[in-house]
């Protein structure tokens, strides 16, 4: 559902009249509009913004940990449109047991890495990505340090 | 004496071979300590001869993993974690998370800070280009630039040690601010320098832009689509060679860039050459700007005026009360940001720089994403190299110009 204060935000209302499901709720902060979509539907609205809405690049994805909070995890993606020069956060939130999301790859490519760095350091899963491996960590690491109750003290033997 | 002799190479049969190796494919690993890659890069090609049939680079040697510390810093410590993310343009990088932190304040910036800030931040992009041309150019076999570069680039540090003490993690930007009033004298300094410094770029110019090695091993080389850099987020003077004008100094002023006039040079032969020529241009332009910060300079405090956020004055805490207890509440547990979730970005040298701060309303940022520009723009590597000589993958990843600190993070 939009809340009543988005309606004149134009990306907010497209994806409104686009599909009423896929839209969570949102927030327009400091000039900065969020708006969260059901996981599900996220490759179907990301291709909808970049086709539609002329979204072309894609600036960044990223994970926040609210642990101990329920869903726990939030995939963040930051999208750019040039011609109108208008940048729009989207956001998915996943649950903490098995966390997991279609990729995005199909729509943008240069999600790859950023998808890859999401599995890499929190522990999400991103469904049919090309090539889901870890890419800071070693190979053989275990756990995802960016995890809220990831070991930070002491030393691993 | 037959040919196999003196080479020592045997072909074999092509019935020897096992099915599973492609007839004369070979696997080549550059880096992760070659020396063209600049910091610990590690490309592993699959090669036909001397084309290269695939490439899959592999980052991730310098992960020192400074988005987990910034959680366990506060706000202003932040600050000096970012000199090392781009350990060539630390200033920019100080500049982007104090404008994000800064939006999350709801802080205003006096306009001496917001002008020095500009100033120093256009000198950290002259500095960082001038370590590319110089590395870059020593890639390609011109070795005289980089000495001529190095001598110019020992300027610009030891203006950045005359602000802070430091020539290159000099964490100069605080939240709210400036760390230091800019030093006496500081105006000679870079007057001197910047009168003399289009000068010196002709004379790289003089080295480079009509040489015909130069030109040979540059144009027509390293050439990548539009369509495609957009498609995988590359950002920076990459675009602007292609010919795309965008420029987040011009497209989304912040730090009162708007009051400044220059150039934003574009190309449109999307080679290695027409981005040393846009990286030429913008180093002018940089120039330029520098320039007029400096007639410009506008008077009054280096520091906002929020006591909560900015340490006070010496002096004043020897005589108000109101004044020492601020400064011990912010030396011992920092101040309180105000919960929310920013996206500041700003036009480093390399491109889009991107910092996502997540504040929970406590003294420590809940969560800071960097978005490096060389994260992006090295996910390109493949698309640029495949198909190409292995000779044009050195001239290719130089004309990227990334750093791996911040592509790693």
């Amino acid at each position: 559902m939009l809340p009543e204060s988005l309606k004149e935000q134009a990306a907010a209302a497209s994806i409104e009249a686009f599909d009423a499901d896929a839209l969570v709720t949102g927030k327009f902060d400091r000039g900065e509009l969020t708006l969260e979509i059901a996981p599900e539907k996220v490759v179907r609205v990301c291709r909808f913004l970049k086709d539609e809405r002329k979204f072309v690049r894609l600036s960044t994805i990223t994970g926040v940990d609210r642990y101990p909070e329920e869903p726990r995890f939030e995939v963040v993606y930051h999208l750019h449109c040039l011609d109108g020069n208008e940048r729009l956060r989207v956001k998915c939130r996943l649950p903490g047991a098995n966390p997991e999301i279609d990729s995005v790859t199909s729509v943008w490519r240069g999600a790859g890495w950023y998808e890859r760095e999401t599995f890499d350091l929190f522990g999400v899963r991103f469904r049919s990505h090309p090539d889901l491996r870890r890419i800071m960590m070693p190979d053989d690491w275990e756990g995802n340090p960016l995890r809220k109750d990831y070991n930070i003290t002491g030393s691993r033997i | 004496m037959s040919e196999t002799a003196i080479t020592g190479v045997t072909e074999a049969a092509p019935e020897q071979r096992p099915a599973s190796v492609k007839p004369r494919a070979m696997t080549l690993n550059m880096g992760p300590q070659h020396p063209s890659t600049h910091g610990v890069l590690r490309l592993e090609l699959e090669l036909d001869g001397e084309i290269i049939l695939s490439c899959r680079p592999d980052i991730g040697y310098l992960h020192t993993g400074i988005e987990k510390e910034f959680e366990v810093k506060n706000y202003q410590q932040g600050v000096t974690l970012t000199d090392r993310i781009d350990y060539l343009a630390p200033l920019s990088n100080n500049l982007c998370y104090c404008l994000a932190v800064e939006k999350l304040l709801g802080l205003e910036i006096p306009p001496l800070a917001q002008w020095t800030r500009v100033m120093l931040t256009e000198l950290t992009r002259l500095n960082s280009h001038l370590v590319w041309l110089g590395t870059h150019a020593i890639d390609i076999g011109a070795m005289s630039v980089f000495l001529y570069c190095f001598r110019e680039r020992e300027d610009i540090l030891r203006i950045f040690e005359m602000y802070s003490g430091q020539r290159m993690m000099t964490s100069y930007f605080r939240i709210g601010g400036l760390a230091l009033e800019p030093p006496r004298g500081w105006q000679h300094r870079v007057r001197t320098f910047i009168d003399a410094f289009p000068a010196k770029v002709d004379e790289y110019e003089e080295l480079l832009t009509n040489n015909h090695i130069w030109i040979g091993r540059t144009q027509g080389v390293g050439y990548i689509s539009l369509e495609d850099m957009l498609d995988l987020g590359v950002s920076g003077p990459m675009l602007r060679a292609a010919g795309l004008q965008w420029d987040i100094r011009k497209s989304q002023p912040y730090s009162s860039y708007e009051k400044f006039d220059f150039d934003i040079p574009t190309r449109t032969e999307n080679d290695v050459y027409a981005r040393y020529l846009v990286r030429i241009e913008e180093m002018r332009q940089s120039a330029r700007i520098v320039k007029q910060a400096l007639e410009g300079m506008p008077e009054g405090r280096w520091t906002a005026d929020a006591p909560h956020v900015v340490l006070p004055d010496r002096e004043k805490m020897k005589t108000q009360m109101e004044a020492l207890i601020y400064h011990f509440k912010i030396v011992t547990e920092g101040f309180r940001v105000p919960a929310g979730e920013v996206y500041q970005t700003i036009e480093s040298p390399r491109g889009e720089v991107g910092y996502y701060v997540v504040g929970d309303g406590t003294t420590h940022p809940y969560r800071v994403h960097v978005r490096g520009p060389s994260f992006a723009n090295l996910q390109a590597i493949p698309r640029m190299v495949e198909g190409t000589l292995i000779a044009d993958v050195i001239a290719a990843i130089g004309s990227m110009d990334f750093v791996l600190g911040d592509s790693d993070r």
